[in-house]
């Protein structure tokens, strides 16, 4: 039911439709953004279009990017031997904070899911297989996350790329460093196990 | 009385809740579907979020709650690994469990729906065949009620031969009432589907049928399950 008037409401159900955005807090950040000094809020509505205006997709590796590279496509210090697949950008943040890797991305933009009938042709599968071949690559790294959708997208990938002759990896699954083995599930623990390797002592 | 409850379940679906939530949907033993919140189980620390992935059968313990049940513990009976294992068991086990989720009702004990699902599962796991999941399509019809007519014409009673299956008169059409109506069959479907409901299915299973023949009685048990629960069978379109 609409209480306020015009813009007022405007405002509230435009910030209602945010994700995890119910009508109370919709309603409580309408306030303060009505009480904030007028350059504050400017700079939120300059910022949202900006944003909008200057982000774009990468032409090559689909993750976020101002202009037609984004910065990892951009960046020759990168090895473009090494591909790392990950389901939505954010994920490229989690892998970069590692500092492990240094090789170039690919974003599907999703995971394959039967049960809300997103299927492979609905993500950049294609490109990534059009980039493998073209772009000489060695080693193609699933990092999909660990659930069901991504287990299903990373087979379907691994698939895919199989008759290309790539080395195709999957990233392990393992227990958490400080966590207590007392604690691990059997399905994480036995993956664990599986992906056992020797110590150097 | 306790608002606290155990009981056993099939994981059948799972959706996003918040930050680092999910609502889980169980195909239980003894309270039909049930709709559960499990809190953080998407953190990689999380105790039990692994458990709680599509096809794991579990014992779990929930909070009864006005409308959702809140998770608090769940121990794995069986995670059913071999699923995940090719692309091809897990998209049949998963168009299974969406089936069961469609069929379903929330809080109505089913225990003959949930045995079937537990043990077409651990059949798909060991024996990863196409047949499996053809079959508890039509046995789940079965169980609803839908037991296809195969031995008279749906419309004339008339014997053999039938050239079709009609989804609104719930059986096989002969010759002359096949002309206007109904989804062309072979006979040798026919005779397949009518082992499994019939009693024969260990047989078919042992001896699956070749591909297409497999594919035509696939997709009339998903036609046929997609008219009776008036739904779309999405994970369908990956099989």
């Amino acid at each position: 039911m609409a209480i306020f008037e015009g813009p007022v409401q405007a405002l509230i159900d435009e910030l209602g439709r945010l994700p995890g955005v119910g009508p109370k807090s919709a309603q409580r950040i309408a306030f303060y953004l009505l009480k904030v000094a007028p350059e504050d809020a400017n700079r939120l509505a300059t910022a949202i279009s900006e944003a909008k205006a200057r982000v774009t997709w990468c032409r090559r590796c689909y993750n976020l990017a101002e202009g037609e590279l984004c910065t990892f496509c951009r960046d020759d210090r990168r090895d473009p031997s090494l591909l790392c697949v990950v389901q939505e950008a954010p994920d490229i943040v989690a892998v970069e904070r590692t500092h492990e890797f240094h090789g170039r991305y690919h974003v599907l933009q999703g995971a394959i899911s039967p049960i809300e009938g997103i299927g492979p042709e609905q993500l950049r599968v294609k490109e990534l297989l059009r980039r493998v071949e073209e772009e000489g690559v060695k080693e193609v790294i699933l990092a999909t996350n660990p659930n069901i959708e991504g287990e299903t997208t990373a087979m379907y990938v691994a698939r895919a790329l199989k008759p290309l002759g790539v080395r195709i990896t999957r990233i392990a699954s393992g227990l958490p460093v400080g966590g207590d083995l007392e604690y691990a599930d059997e399905v994480t623990l036995s993956r664990a196990l599986e992906g056992r390797r020797e110590v150097d002592a | 009385m306790s608002r606290l409850y155990r009981d056993q379940g099939v994981v059948l679906r799972t959706i996003k809740l918040g930050e680092a939530d999910r609502i889980v949907s169980f195909m239980t033993q003894g309270n039909g579907k049930v709709r559960a919140v499990a809190k953080g189980v998407r953190r990689p620390g999380s105790r039990f979020g692994a458990r709680l992935e599509p096809t794991t059968h579990v014992v779990f313990q929930c909070y009864r709650g006005r409308e959702l049940d809140v998770v608090t513990q769940v121990e794995t009976i069986d995670a059913n690994r071999q699923l995940r294992d090719t692309y091809a068991a897990l998209t049949h086990a998963i168009s299974m469990l969406e089936a069961v989720d469609q069929v379903a009702q929330e809080r109505e004990r089913n225990v003959g729906l949930y045995r079937m699902l537990v043990g077409a599962l651990k059949t798909l796991a060991t024996q990863p065949s196409p047949m499996v999941s053809a079959a508890f399509f039509w046995k789940l019809l079965s169980l609803e009620g839908f037991h296809p007519a195969l031995d008279a014409c749906a419309r004339c009673g008339a014997r053999e031969p039938f050239v079709a299956f009609d989804l609104d008169d719930g059986g096989v059409l002969c010759e002359p009432c096949g002309r206007h109506g109904g989804r062309r069959i072979t006979p040798e479907a026919l005779d397949v589907v009518g082992r499994v409901v019939g009693g024969g299915l260990n047989g078919v299973l042992s001896s699956p049928p070749p591909p297409p023949l497999l594919h035509e009685i696939e997709r009339l048990a998903i036609a046929a399950l997609e008219h009776q629960s008036e739904r779309r069978l999405k994970s369908a379109a990956l099989l």
